[in-house]
């Protein structure tokens, strides 16, 4: 089984963000990158597929600059047999010109499954792995928290605002992974060690036409400074008479 | 003058509110145009055109029915191929999807098709000459970003809950079309479906969201956080992803940033301390109440009214309270 896993580098959210001067772009000032979420979730997926169904190679891939290698080393670390780094000089937010650009990688290299986290969780935009699949004709099922794979065929589950739904599909296809269904791996230290052997190819990014660009970056509205109106259940008329009168939600 | 398209999204025989909020922000982009046509794009089962009228109300000149037997469920494969049929007949100057479940799977897909670009989870948009100038919350919530769009058809997928339905009465003509490809073609096929919560009012369709965290200590102790919701009516129970990761409710409760992004008109915290990537999920509500025993909570930062103090006295006096005004008590 060949299965590739599409990881994007992003900035830990945890961390406190400031614009910079351009008002387009952030302060890198103190910013921490790291694999996203999701993207950790879809390796584990692919390392699992292929420790469970092997043999196979599960190759790892990030578009951007020379700064994605890291990000990609850990992915090898982890256990993925091979990387690629589709190299740019910065990542475009529009998620079809990324996916074009993976979809030129990816197009015959004869994967059984190409997976992506279910968004980046710096841009939160969830485009690329569908649109991706799109550009290769591939079956996809997106935002995945179940996955079962048999004699070629997939089964799926997607989770719903207050529903889920099972969706089954042939493969070679596109998956992208939410969480729930596997938790990433640390990468133990004779993984690091085999990982500084293992290839990682760079190749440039065939970007082509971006049609969807940063104009500003603002910080959101801050709520007004909060209120504690009372202690304990004595404030509960207070609280009903705010809603109905001052609120006008109740 | 412009055309828009909306894309009116239906489970099980159903509009979804998101559906009006999709054609209440195409009919704002057609007004701002100089007045031109909305066309609401309706996919499903035979019997969903029955229930169209209702997009009339929120301002579709046009239905554009698609009704075919194997459609009871989502086609992903048939949806974006008839969505992308439809747009490619030019003359379209934006398509508005929600940014639900459906539509984020969606979306991407026709605009792939199209060779077009998409503007995701938008919560603003404005139309200027050959852009389109789209608001989305990223990096959690911590960071605005203004993005421009060109090309046409523009894409747009729209923050559920962030458009408000609007009812402009239009007397909609109803045009019928087949899906652009054979459902029995379809490689993606949804095998089934389980709804979550029985009839229970969803998180993102409810105004009103009553939400529990660990401080409520149990799994049976969210019964003083439904029966809250039950006095109130309108309301949905939500959970933190801790609740969640716990089993204490289902991973289709949880509110936050890896879970669903919520804007209810009100939002009631009960035992949430308010990590960073629960207040993503939810600090877009009108009003959040908070209710938490440790004053130094975070969750009261971002509270319209907090009450410091014991949950499980503070709660069960709540909702006697709203029930005596309601005339249920």
């Amino acid at each position: 089984m060949k299965i590739a896993v599409c990881l994007k580098r992003v900035p830990d959210m945890e961390m406190r963000f400031s614009i910079a001067a351009d008002r387009k772009s952030l302060d890198q000032g103190g910013l921490k990158y790291e694999m996203g979420d999701f993207d950790g979730y879809a390796l584990e997926v692919g390392l699992q597929l292929v420790e469970k169904q092997g043999p196979g190679e599960v190759v790892v891939l990030s578009l951007g600059p020379d700064s994605v290698q890291e990000m990609l080393r850990k992915g090898l670390a982890m256990g993925a047999t091979r990387a690629v780094q589709l190299k740019a000089d910065e990542v475009p937010f529009d998620g079809m010109a990324i996916a074009r650009a993976l979809a030129a990688e990816l197009k015959d290299g004869g994967y059984d499954l190409i997976l992506f986290g279910r968004m980046a969780t710096d841009t939160a935009s969830g485009t690329v792995g569908p649109m991706t699949a799109e550009l290769l004709d591939l079956p996809c099922v997106t935002s995945i928290s179940h996955l079962d794979i048999a004699s070629g065929r997939g089964t799926a589950r997607r989770d719903l605002e207050g529903a889920a739904e099972t969706v089954e599909f042939p493969l070679p296809a596109v998956l992208t992974i939410d969480e729930g269904i596997a938790r990433a791996r640390l990468a133990s230290l004779k993984g690091i060690m085999a990982a500084k052997k293992k290839p990682l190819d760079v190749r440039p990014a065939q970007i082509g036409e971006v049609r969807l660009t940063v104009e500003l970056l603002a910080l959101p509205a801050e709520r007004p400074a909060g209120r504690i109106i009372g202690e304990g259940a004595d404030a509960v008329p207070e609280l009903l008479r705010l809603l109905q009168t001052e609120a006008k939600v109740l | 003058m412009a055309t828009m398209l909306a894309f009116a999204e239906s489970r099980s025989g159903e509009f979804r509110k998101v559906a009006y909020e999709a054609v209440t922000a195409a009919r704002k982009a057609a007004d701002a145009s100089g007045g031109g046509a909305v066309h609401a794009l309706l996919v499903g089962a035979p019997g969903l055109a029955a229930r169209a009228g209702e997009l009339g109300r929120y301002g579709a000149d046009v239905l554009i029915v698609v009704e075919h037997a194997a459609l009871e469920r989502y086609s992903p494969e048939v949806y974006a191929a008839t969505a992308a049929e439809r747009l490619r007949l030019g003359g379209y100057r934006a398509a508005f999807f929600a940014a639900s479940a459906q539509g984020r799977d969606l979306a991407p897909r026709v605009a792939a098709k199209l060779g077009t670009s998409l503007a995701s989870d938008v919560t603003e948009f404005e139309i200027q000459g050959d852009a389109v100038l789209a608001r989305h919350p990223a990096y959690t919530g911590k960071i605005i970003v203004t993005l421009r769009l060109t090309g046409a058809p523009a894409l747009l997928s729209l923050r559920p809950g962030a458009v408000t339905p609007v009812e402009s009465q239009r007397i909609a003509r109803v045009e019928t079309a087949a899906p652009a490809i054979d459902p029995a073609a379809a490689r993606v096929v949804v095998t089934g479906l389980s709804q979550g919560g029985g009839a229970k009012l969803d998180i993102g369709d409810a105004p009103v969201i009553v939400s529990g965290g660990r401080g409520l200590r149990a799994a049976e102790n969210f019964k003083l956080v439904e029966d809250l919701a039950a006095a109130i009516g309108n309301a949905a129970v939500g959970a933190t992803r801790a609740v969640t990761d716990d089993g204490w409710r289902p991973p289709t409760d949880q509110i936050g940033q890896t879970g669903r992004l919520v804007s209810p008109d009100l939002y009631i915290a009960i035992g949430i301390s308010g990590a960073i990537q629960h207040l993503a999920g939810m600090r877009t509500a009108k009003t959040i109440v908070a209710i938490n025993k440790d004053r130094d909570a975070p969750i009261f930062k971002v509270a319209d009214y907090g009450i410091v103090g014991d949950l499980f006295e503070i709660v069960p006096r709540l909702t006697e309270e709203i029930r005596k005004a309601r005339g249920q008590g």
